[in-house]
């Protein structure tokens, strides 16, 4: 068999082929219902109960959709340069710390420029995190997967040593947590008495100015460029490695900001649990989301309310917590496929 | 100083230096046949973790543990399929394609163990391989007892290499595997087909993956635990680049690769030990997969085609 570029994908493919592939990961997620001994409808329905049935469900949703919107346009912003970053898991507890170490401080700062200058330096800490990588890809030729993935081990090493020595937590009874954010660290709710913080609204922010970066400036355009071809782009005189850095800049910094928002609104203080694995998540919602920075936000929302709903399901239904996990691999695996179909027939022979 | 000649002089070491490197070398000449042949596979770890899973269900339900070494091959070569078939025929991105895998085969391995044992939070062992020394040479002082008094999967994994390198320099399968990871068009006009060529490989490669999953269940742990592979997976892609894609020296890697996750252990209880958190312990196999794969960047021997997508009817 061979692949056949198709000049003008209808619509109809366009659109048809995605929705196919979460009409098979629906169908895949039915199975290993039934593999658990469980109802098919009756777990698909208390999964979506779960994640968007009543007002607490919904808020649950989208405050776990906060980190991953922010992880998935790291990646997005990344993989459209084809700048593999699997390090945002890193970066998110850089962003993270940097957080803990100035909220947990006597800065003496007001509210609102506190939470400006904890939001910019962890964006900092995340971008300077995924230099040494992006570097050693633009100068020696290193692959930046390995390096990226490589690094989150290191990072997790780093967080576990600060947790037991300097940023223990000293009325935590022992426990590895961090001190408490003063609270003037914090961000506030968007509705007293609800869970739901600041930081969504951060999320949403960044990803309409991703969004606008990408399609209304010159460096969008050499993301793009360098994305499609690098050689094309080197030989348009587009400066391919200083467009790498840019990108990677603006990835870690978003990364980072899961880390803050975490933080600064959910959390408020560090531990080692802060992300179970955002950072690796970012990658599926990026791609669910087709690398388009307004699409993160509903693919964020989708995968968070399949997490949400899937753990609320596993206590009713008697069915693994894992199947959110097999449930995102499956969709991610279908999706790609759905993508490359978009754009390619294939031929027999 | 001191302390680290003690250490080093001690049969202990080496053969707990042996025994790290023992599922290494499994992934790592899995990863390699990929490798050689054109496609990264990243979906190494989770194939990992499927293997380990694989291996020990088996085992525990009553298999004597040869199958359970099968019954992980099979499912490595499983998800190698999935893998293959995405990436070969249809080019799809192999980072991301491989990244799938590994959550798939992960979330499945966690997902069925929670099925099989929903409330256990000891997790069942199961009677593993047993050291099987070799008469007359164990015998053979800090050498014997390093090399020769292994588990029979150990001596697996180094009789593996030796047949690896065999038929990759020495004969046709192995001219036409490199030369669909060196240029797969050249190849093709030769006849061969890269299709499967390629498919083959990944099949195979991650069915070795897989035996070095289980290598950690059936020899080394005795039980399966959630996040036993750690990482193995993505150290054993940077044991690849620092072996430079040949066999010989991905083993004498990762055995080096041991000797310092051995010492670092062993380090940790002497008076370093006191002085430097445990983490800088843990994170020294990390770095020095970043530092292999810096040291290695200079030199060309990467196979030309690596992670490109061979498509007929296109160039």
């Amino acid at each position: 068999m061979r692949l056949e570029p198709i000049a003008n994908p209808g619509l109809a493919r366009r659109i048809g082929l995605p929705v196919l592939a979460l009409a098979m990961t629906v169908v895949c997620g039915s199975l290993l219902a039934l593999t658990a001994g469980a109802d098919p409808f009756d777990t698909l329905r208390l999964i979506v109960v779960g994640a968007v049935g009543s007002k607490f469900a919904l808020l649950e949703t989208l405050n776990r959709a906060t980190p991953l919107i922010f992880t998935g346009l790291a990646v997005a912003v990344a993989f459209r340069a084809r700048l593999w970053n699997i390090g945002a898991e890193a970066q998110l507890y850089a962003g993270a710390i940097i957080t803990v170490l100035i909220g947990t401080g006597a800065t003496g700062l007001p509210p609102l420029p506190l939470l400006v200058v904890t939001g910019l330096a962890a964006m900092f800490a995340g971008a300077a995190i995924l230099m040494p990588p992006v570097l050693l890809k633009t100068r020696l030729g290193v692959d930046e997967v390995v390096t990226t993935l490589l690094l989150n081990f290191i990072m997790m090493l780093f967080v576990s040593y600060l947790l037991e020595g300097p940023l223990k937590d000293p009325a935590g009874m022992g426990w590895p947590k961090s001190p408490a954010l003063a609270k003037e660290a914090r961000l506030p709710r968007i509705v007293d008495g609800l869970r739901l913080h600041w930081g969504f609204a951060l999320a949403i922010l960044s990803a309409i100015a991703v969004w606008v970066i990408q399609t209304r400036t010159t460096l969008g355009y050499e993301i793009r460029a360098v994305g499609l071809n690098a050689k094309a782009a080197k030989f348009a005189g587009i400066p391919v490695n200083g467009v790498l850095v840019k990108t990677a800049l603006l990835s870690g910094g978003l990364a980072a900001l899961a880390g803050y928002s975490e933080v600064a609104g959910l959390k408020g203080h560090l531990s080692l649990d802060l992300s179970p694995g955002f950072g690796y998540t970012g990658i599926i919602v990026a791609m669910l989301a087709l690398l388009n920075p307004l699409g993160v936000i509903p693919s964020a929302i989708f995968v968070a309310g399949i997490f949400v709903g899937a753990n609320s399901m596993s206590r009713a239904a008697n069915v693994p917590t894992y199947i959110a996990d097999m449930l995102l691999a499956i969709a991610l695996l279908f999706m790609v496929l759905a993508i490359l179909l978009t754009r390619y027939r294939v031929k027999r022979g | 100083m001191s302390e680290i000649f003690d250490i080093l002089l001690t049969a202990s070491f080496w053969a707990a230096t042996i025994r790290i490197a023992s599922p290494l070398i499994f992934a790592t000449l899995g990863e390699l046949i990929c490798e050689r042949a054109g496609v990264l596979n990243l979906g190494i770890e989770g194939i990992m973790v499927i293997g380990a899973f694989t291996g020990w269900v088996a085992v525990y339900m009553g298999a004597p543990l040869w199958w359970g070494v099968m019954a992980a091959m099979l499912a490595g070569m499983a998800f190698g399929l999935l893998h293959a078939t995405l990436t070969v025929p249809f080019g799809l991105s192999q980072h991301v394609v491989g990244l799938g895998v590994t959550l798939l085969a992960t979330s499945t391995s966690y997902f069925t163990y929670r099925l099989m044992l929903p409330q256990v939070t000891s997790p069942p062992k199961i009677e593993p391989f047993q050291p099987l020394p070799i008469p007359g040479l164990s015998d053979i002082p800090l050498l014997g007892e390093a090399l020769f008094s292994q588990t029979a999967l150990t001596y697996a994994a180094f009789v593996l290499a030796l047949v690896v390198a065999l038929v990759l320099y020495r004969t046709p399968l192995g001219l036409a595997l490199r030369a669909v990871g060196e240029n797969p068009a050249a190849a093709a006009a030769q006849g061969l087909s890269v299709t499967g060529l390629r498919m083959g490989a990944v099949i195979v490669g991650s069915g070795l993956m897989a035996v070095g999953g289980s290598f950690l269940t059936l020899s080394a742990f005795s039980s399966f635990f959630f996040e036993m592979v750690n990482g193995r997976g993505w150290i054993c892609i940077a044991l690849v680049v620092f072996g430079a894609w040949r066999p010989g020296k991905a083993v004498l890697g990762a055995i080096l690769f041991a000797a310092f996750d051995a010492l670092q252990v062993r380090l940790q209880q002497t008076g370093i030990g006191a002085i430097v958190p445990y983490q800088v312990f843990l994170m020294l196999p990390f770095i020095l997969s970043i530092l292999a794969l810096v040291i290695m960047s200079r030199r060309a021997e990467v196979p030309a085609a690596l992670m490109q997508p061979f498509n007929k009817g296109e160039r």
